[in-house]
């Protein structure tokens, strides 16, 4: 079980966060139609680092972006992705 | 002098029974020691051959002694008796046998041993699959472990989170050393042990180190720094950022808890971690070195020395290593005869020693009883020579437990001169120390005798013969070995057979060890009860429930409870002496001849507002809602982004920039990530803000002819016009109406705070019955909207079906943008052959949900049925389905079968509205 450093709770065990899925396969809704199945379907699998998208279910429900070691499981970096502030 | 097995002093206080004989123990005994003081050799039956098994090792390594222990659900079955220590009353029974222990039916296989070797399974059963009914039942009785309780476990287990700097595995004289310098340093440690005591290898050798008084001043100083012991607890898992899980045992096995808890999990999270694991000792290939009386020589060593039990009288000891000499002093101690000693390296090596000393000397064999051994012949120089003998202790160097390091991602390293993995490179933060770092020194023994019947894993009954099969037939990698013979597979995961396989492998190859390769160990290092895993959630404690804010008012007409998701809600409201089914008729056809009111406080609920709040709903709905005017509601359903059909439920434009958006029960917190991942992350410039209000509304549906009459008189005012909503007054509560129906009659869904909702009830469900009906449950609801045509999440919604199959096509939105869109694009979507939603009408008897639409007997279905009901006005069976090209397939007849049940009917394909197809009454 990894332990995530959330940027808004601290290190925090895996069980409290949702994996969601790699930021190179979120689909943008106003793209061009003929790549949006190949950004879902064909997606880079790096053997190394990855940026995915995780969520802190249990915690703030922040969406964080993970940049994870797939061989080492090693934690770069973590941001949160989500509106600055509301107005 | 001493009695034959047990040194004479102190007395024997525990009483324990083996397969029903009744015995003595003394405290602290394991059950392989409190059965070797009894004189016991035969102690189980090997899984594939069934032949005698005595007791081999001390430790978690033992792969021949299982025993079940204690009875009924707190049975435990494949518990190795040398990891079981003995406690008052302790009932143990041997297993794998067929008839009895010593005359066990199922020996015979072993005659037959030529018929089932390695890769038995894959190559008996290719062929018809139907010659496996005939083999499985001989086969099942043959093969196997323990048996499983029946009963139900009647303790309790528990799990606790642990934190500490250092977590020290072992507490051996490298570990106890290794925890009080970091206790010392100021470090929180924690130490774990899978004994009972502490000490290990200081136990069997006091002379080889320590003073055995160090090892209680060591634990008591690491006590008062802050420290923490556990014994009887097993490191067993290893996970990413030093995270491990501890298994401890509060009772032995079998045993009744005082306190209801058998057994805990630790959650460790660790900063540095330590082990000192040790290391197993590895046996000597030769012919039936699987004889009651062969023993590995540190075993034998550590049953005389810890447990004061001499298991042979005239013992020939076997090695290639210094150790084994210790254990030749242990036993001339304790007055046994060392026969010989049979070392394999070259003379000259090894310590003086004042015994019969062999060199270039290995074991070819044994003779004996299913009991006893009687008899070790060894080849020596070459020649063979023999020895009477009781006991056999052998030691072919030692393996260090390397299990964690691996499982923590570390490599391994090639130690030559032990002829052994040690840890490499590690991948987190830890350290090995001890025995499990530096093997002593063990050259390699060639195996002596038949391969055919020297054993390398015991628990699986796998041979040298074996390996050498499988080299033969080409599994030649570990993986490939390993699956072939299933070595290393029982519940001992190989810890005493894996190396000596390998370096079989690694010859046959003419390769080194380590090129040969390994497989991966992994959690758990000894097996871990279900029971612990669980934790409280073994007996459902921790499953949660959610009662509908109006429940005390349902409760009231003791309604039929039908768990959806952790939500408990009225199936059917039955009269007395009606049964569920004519409950559901008669509180639908109420609602289609006068009125009916049911709960739908569980639908998920969302308010979405703010300036963008209908360009984020025009991006989730498939169907167009900024077109959608103040007061209006909608129809609508979601996709998933390949197109398929996700959820659905109505949107309402409550006000300029708020909307309501409703979906389904069961999908309720899926839809509210979902919401919250396009929120956040495809559009966090919005501004917008979505609120899930689920639980903050309590809601009623009103449906039937007279619910307009209804509403109209509670709220004083005329109701909203369909798909219209209103704010109004209903019992002195602000209430929501939304005129929309599910039913397909003229309804009303009526919101109000969940925590002012039962006036809002009360009033309706007395006007309600004045009018003629009353309260509908789940399964009316499912009647009036199978009839009706309307698609369920879950049942027409299956996570495979596109608007198009639905019949939905003409609702999506023309503009497109939404999330889903260019899923649909896909030209596989489009094409003839898909499933479509169609009605079914029974020509004869009933249509079963689940069953298959096919054209005749035998052929390949077309479809499926998803949801069955019957007709409320005339109770005639309908369904809906999916059907293969459906929509162009109306008027065909086809079969609706479910060979399970044994039932078939035949139904005419339909367009699923089978009532009100033109809407005249929900407009109303």
């Amino acid at each position: 079980m990894y332990l995530i450093p959330c940027p808004h709770c601290g290190p925090r065990a895996q069980a409290e966060f949702t994996y969601e899925r790699t930021t190179d396969s979120v689909v943008d809704p106003a793209g061009p139609v003929g790549t949006a199945m190949g950004t879902l379907f064909t997606r880079a699998n790096p053997m190394g680092m990855d940026d995915e998208i995780w969520r802190h279910t249990y915690g703030c429900r922040a969406w964080l972006v993970l940049t994870r070691d797939r061989l080492t499981h090693a934690i770069a970096a973590v941001r949160t992705i989500g509106p600055e502030a509301l107005p | 002098m001493r009695g034959p097995y047990r040194a004479a002093d102190g007395g024997e206080t525990v009483s324990f029974s083996f397969d029903g004989v009744p015995l003595k123990a003394r405290p602290g005994d394991t059950l392989a020691a409190a059965l070797l003081a009894n004189g016991i050799g035969l102690v189980g039956r090997s899984f594939k051959y069934h032949r005698p098994r005595g007791i081999m090792a001390a430790g978690v390594e033992e792969p021949n002694a299982l025993v079940t222990v204690g009875e009924g659900g707190r049975a435990e079955p494949n518990t190795r008796a040398t990891d079981l220590f003995v406690y008052d009353g302790l009932v143990a029974t041997s297993q794998n046998h067929w008839l009895s222990l010593s005359h066990d039916a199922g020996a015979v296989i072993g005659l037959a041993s030529r018929a089932l070797p390695a890769g038995f399974y894959y190559k008996t059963f290719f062929g018809p699959a139907k010659r496996w009914l005939r083999y499985e039942v001989p086969i099942r009785r043959a093969a196997g472990l323990g048996k499983a309780p029946a009963e139900r476990d009647p303790d309790g287990f528990a799990q606790r989170a642990g934190f500490c700097d250092v977590l020290v595995v072992g507490a051996g004289p490298a570990g106890l050393k290794a925890a009080l310098d970091a206790a010392e340093g100021g470090a929180r440690v924690m130490l774990v042990e899978q004994d009972a005591v502490l000490g290990a290898s200081l136990i069997r050798d006091p002379e080889a180190g320590r003073d055995p008084a160090w090892i209680e001043a060591a634990a008591a100083r690491i006590r008062a720094l802050g420290g923490r012991i556990l014994t009887r607890t097993t490191a067993s898992g290893y996970w990413d950022h030093n995270f491990v899980t501890l298994a401890e045992r509060l009772v032995e096995p079998g045993a009744i808890p005082p306190h209801g808890i058998a057994q805990r999990l630790w959650h460790v999270r660790a900063g540095k971690v330590i082990l000192a694991t040790g290391a197993l000792e590895r046996p000597i290939p030769f012919s039936d070195n699987d004889r009651p009386g062969v023993m590995l020589s540190q075993a034998v060593r550590t049953y005389v020395r810890r447990f004061g039990v001499v298991p042979g009288r005239r013992v020939v000891i076997a090695t290639n290593n210094d150790d084994a000499y210790r254990t030749a002093d242990a036993l001339a101690e304790a007055g046994a005869d060392v026969v010989a000693i049979l070392d394999a390296r070259p003379a000259g090596s090894g310590p003086a020693s004042p015994y019969p000393t062999h060199f270039d000397a290995r074991p070819a064999g044994v003779s004996g009883t299913r009991h006893h051994l009687k008899r070790v012949t060894a080849l020596v120089g070459g020649r063979e020579q023999g020895w009477e003998a009781d006991l056999l202790a052998v030691s072919g160097g030692f393996v260090p437990v390397v299990h964690l390091h691996m499982q923590a991602g570390g490599k391994l390293d090639w130690n030559e001169a032990a002829q052994a993995f040690v840890p490499g490179p590690i991948a987190q933060a830890c350290v090995t120390v001890g025995g499990a770092a530096d093997p002593p020194p063990a050259p390699p023994v060639t195996p002596a005798g038949a391969p055919k019947k020297s054993f390398v894993d015991f628990q699986n009954d796998v041979t040298l013969a074996d390996v050498d099969l499988a080299w033969q037939e080409g599994y030649r990698s570990v993986e490939h070995l390993k699956r072939y013979t299933t070595l290393g597979m029982a519940t001992d995961q190989g810890k005493t057979s894996n190396i000596v396989a390998l370096s079989r492998l690694a010859e046959k190859q003419g390769v080194a060890v380590p090129d040969a390769g390994v497989t991966t160990f992994r959690p758990p290092y000894t097996p871990v009860t279900m029971g612990v895993l669980a934790g409280t959630a073994a007996k459902s404690a921790g499953a949660h429930v959610r009662r509908l804010p109006l429940h005390d008012a349902h409760a009231r007409h003791k309604p039929v409870w039908q768990p959806t998701g952790h939500w408990f809600r009225p199936r059917a409201y039955p009269l007395e002496g009606e049964t569920t089914t004519a409950a559901a008729m008669r509180e639908a056809k109420a609602v289609r001849q006068h009125v009916g009111l049911t709960d739908v406080s569980t639908l998920a609920k969302f308010e979405v507002s703010g300036p963008d709040a209908a360009a984020l709903l025009e991006l989730v709905c498939a169907t167009a809602v900024a077109t959608l005017k103040t007061g209006r509601g909608r129809y609508t359903f979601m996709l998933r982004e390949d197109g398929m059909v996700f959820d659905d439920g109505t949107v309402w434009r409550i006000a300029d920039d708020r909307y309501l958006l409703t979906s389904s029960t069961g999908g309720a917190d899926r839809m509210a990530t979902h919401l919250s991942y396009v929120r956040n992350t495809l559009r966090p410039e919005m501004r917008v803000s979505v609120v899930n209000v689920q639980e903050h509304h309590a809601a009623v549906a009103l449906a039937g002819p007279r619910a307009k009459a209804i509403v109209e008189t509670l709220t004083g005012g005329e109701p909203p016009r369909h798909m219209s909503a209103a704010r109004a007054t209903l019992a002195g509560v602000p209430v929501l109406v939304l005129a929309a129906s599910y039913s397909g009659e003229r309804a009303f869904e009526i919101y109000a705070e969940a925590t002012a909702a039962l006036p809002v009830w009360s009033a309706l469900a007395a006007a309600v019955a004045a009018a003629g009906g009353g309260p509908y449950g789940l399964d009316a609801m499912d009647l009036l909207r199978i009839e009706k045509g309307h698609v369920l999440v879950g049942g027409e919604v299956d996570g495979r079906t596109t608007p198009d199959d639905m019949g939905l096509r003409t609702m999506l939105n023309k503009a497109g943008g939404y999330i889903g869109a260019a899923g649909l694009q896909r030209p596989a979507l489009s094409e003839t052959g898909r499933l479509q939603l169609v009605g079914l009408e029974a020509l004869d008897g009933a249509i079963l949900e689940g069953a298959m639409l096919i054209a005749a007997e035998g052929e390949t279905p077309h479809g499926h049925v998803t949801a069955a009901g019957r007709r409320v006005a005339d109770e005639g069976s309908i369904a809906l389905a999916l059907l293969r090209d459906g929509r162009a397939r109306h008027g065909e007849t086809l079969i609706a079968s479910s060979p399970m049940r044994g039932a078939s009917t035949r139904v005419r394909v339909a367009a699923p509205h089978f009532y009100d197809a033109a809407g005249e009454r929900y407009r109303g």
